[in-house]
């Protein structure tokens, strides 16, 4: 009992350690300056604006105006709240989430377009359309972004943070890269004759990101790979807890209940015994299409109905076809008769599937009886044994001798496999 | 007739004093040890006649005991004695040399009867035992590569089915007409066959148990 119940607690330790594994690079212990969080209440977008403006002591508004300005200039803006709200954690926030106010959202839209349809009209450059797709990629990735569940999140950014701490030279270099690019991919958009340059720096930009962007993505990747393990060590770590306390914890406590019926603690015994041992060692057989998984089964429910235990050895297997089930419940009636009869302390029962024949034995050592002394009107062995098998086209034979204990033998002829 | 020296190897304390127990006078226990270590120091120093062998032990199991004391020459005889019932254990076990393999449900008799048998230098099959041996030589569509060794003859196939029956040698001898020692020499020699065959079908066939 007491091995049981300490590997019970064991797997409930366990799981709790992984827990406290999971959450705590999400906790570090050294006081930290108070980060930048974005809001969930009053949110329009994604809290970034709220957030810069706690920062800085200013008003939401202005930070929001900031930001539809700088987009519609250039897109700058888009790119910086993206890159905001990519690096900002929300604000734990308990409850239903407050919705949007969408009528000032519209506000800000309205301002944005109207600013961009002024520049349109007055022929005023509009730098930013170039930087415009940078500006939706980057919002879509955000809202990818924003479907990740919380946890896996705060593990990216815990990942990209280490990642940038031990890669500071190669991030460096990634920065001036992309910067450099920029720079240049702008200065030579203003020169629109001269294209080559252009794609030229683009191509730093691109290779600027994938310097930065590829230990980050291996990263994940592998933060990926180790999370998916460890849930499916969590996953089979609870199924077998389940499984135990199900059954074993359980039977354990019937039997202590039961400690003045020897039989019963038998019968308790046995068949925990059977049912573990069909989970670890059998393979998954169903017993309504399994000659061999029906036998078990039968001898398993006979087993338990009268107390005595019943080994079986199977040889060979075959699907099941109605004879063999009529066989089956010959065999069934055997097994009755050696467990309830015999008083023998232990039946066993032999299952051979060849290509062509299928044979059972039943046998006890147990009192054993004389044949011809059996009353007519015994229904058992007569009826249910060889005449149910003759019926199905099979043969039965029945070996006993007072003392000597009885063997039953089953035969069935079945089409080759 | 002097008694056979017996040494229990078993990592639960609280089965080799019941084995102890069981065993009684009818054989002389020399010692018991409770992992691989201590199994073959104690194998060494004390020279059991038979080793009663647990399949599952730290450090590698009966296996390993197996292998590190067969493999320097030892001629000590070992019984596994196990809860297992795994095809791929008591395979691996006897493949691994033991002579004989019985499930920890044994009586204190019958496990004495293995013993001396098993001293004698005869084998021991357990019902089960018998049943997987006929399962994995039976299910083998490809030709034997060496007829001798890769297939059962039609006696041995009897006589394993009749253990596998629950039938004691002695039953055995009745039923066939033939003495106690013939079904001896039967079970030895299906013994050797199931050891020294190269058949891959065996080891294959006992994982594919595990596995279907």
């Amino acid at each position: 009992m007491r091995r049981g119940v300490v590997t019970c607690d064991d797997a409930g330790v366990m799981a709790d350690r992984t827990t406290i594994r999971d959450t705590a690079p999400l906790a570090p212990e050294e006081p930290v300056p108070p980060r930048l969080t974005r809001p969930v209440e009053g949110r329009l977008v994604a809290g970034v604006a709220q957030a810069a403006a706690t920062q800085l002591g200013l008003d939401p508004v202005v930070l929001r105006l900031a930001f539809v300005l700088l987009t519609v200039l250039d897109g700058i803006g888009a790119v910086a709240y993206a890159a905001l709200w990519m690096f900002t954690p929300r604000e734990p926030y308990e409850g239903r989430e407050p919705a949007r106010d969408w009528s000032q959202l519209a506000a800000y839209a309205a301002i944005g377009l109207a600013l961009l349809a002024l520049g349109w009209l007055t022929g005023a450059s509009a730098g930013g359309i170039g930087a415009w797709p940078i500006a939706v990629g980057g919002i879509g990735s955000l809202i990818l972004w924003q479907q990740a569940d919380p946890d896996r999140r705060q593990r990216w950014v815990s990942t990209t943070v280490g990642q940038v701490r031990r890669n500071r030279v190669r991030t460096f270099a990634g920065l001036v890269l992309v910067v450099v690019g920029a720079i240049g991919f702008l200065a030579a958009n203003n020169e629109l004759g001269k294209a080559r340059p252009g794609i030229v720096f683009t191509l730093v930009v691109v290779g600027g990101v994938a310097l930065i962007a590829a230990p980050w993505l291996a990263g994940l990747w592998k933060e990926l790979q180790r999370e998916r393990r460890e849930r499916i060590r969590q996953e089979e770590r609870a199924e077998v807890a389940a499984h135990v306390h199900d059954s074993v914890l359980h039977t354990l406590t019937l039997i202590q209940r039961n400690v003045h019926d020897a039989r019963e603690v038998m019968r308790l015994a046995r068949s925990q015994e059977r049912e573990l041992r069909n989970w670890l060692y059998q393979p998954k057989q169903d017993a309504d299409i399994s000659l061999a998984a029906a036998v078990r089964r039968v001898a398993a429910e006979e087993e338990d109905a009268h107390g005595v235990p019943i080994e079986v050895v199977c040889v060979g297997d075959r699907p099941l076809t109605p004879e063999l089930s009529a066989m089956m419940q010959a065999a069934r009636q055997a097994m009755v008769n050696a467990a309830k009869y015999s008083g023998s302390s232990v039946v066993s029962v032999y299952a051979e599937a060849e290509p062509e024949e299928v044979t059972v034995f039943v046998r006890d050592r147990g009192a054993g009886f004389v044949m011809e002394e059996v009353p007519a009107d015994r229904m058992g062995i007569r009826q249910s044994i060889i005449g149910r098998m003759e019926r199905n086209g099979g043969g039965a034979r029945v070996r006993t001798a007072p003392g000597e204990g009885t063997e039953v033998m089953l035969t069935m002829k079945v089409e080759k496999t | 007739m002097s008694a056979v020296r017996v040494l229990i190897v078993d990592d639960h304390r609280l089965f080799r004093s019941g084995v102890r127990a069981e065993l009684g006078d009818s054989v002389e226990v020399i010692g018991e040890a409770e992992d691989v270590e201590s199994a073959v120091a104690a194998i060494a120093d004390l020279r059991p006649d038979v080793v009663l062998l647990d399949v599952h032990m730290p450090g590698g199991g009966g296996q390993e005991v197996l292998r590190r004391v067969l493999g320097s020459g030892s001629q000590v005889r070992f019984l596994a004695l196990s809860v297992s019932d795994a095809a791929e254990d008591v395979i691996g076990v006897i493949r691994g040399g033991a002579r004989g393999y019985v499930t920890k449900t044994i009586s204190g008799r019958e496990l004495t009867d293995a013993i001396r048998r098993v001293a004698d230098g005869d084998a021991v099959f357990s019902p089960r035992l018998a049943g997987f041996v006929l399962d994995a030589f039976a299910s083998s569509e490809a030709p034997p590569i060496d007829p001798e060794l890769d297939s059962l003859t039609q006696r041995e196939r009897e006589v394993l089915r009749l253990i596998a029956r629950g039938y004691a040698y002695k039953e055995i001898a009745k039923e066939l007409f033939i003495s106690v020692k013939t079904v001896e020499t039967h079970v030895s020699s299906v013994l050797r066959k199931l050891q020294l065959s190269n058949r891959h079908e065996l080891s294959r066939w006992a994982t594919a148990r595990r596995l279907v």
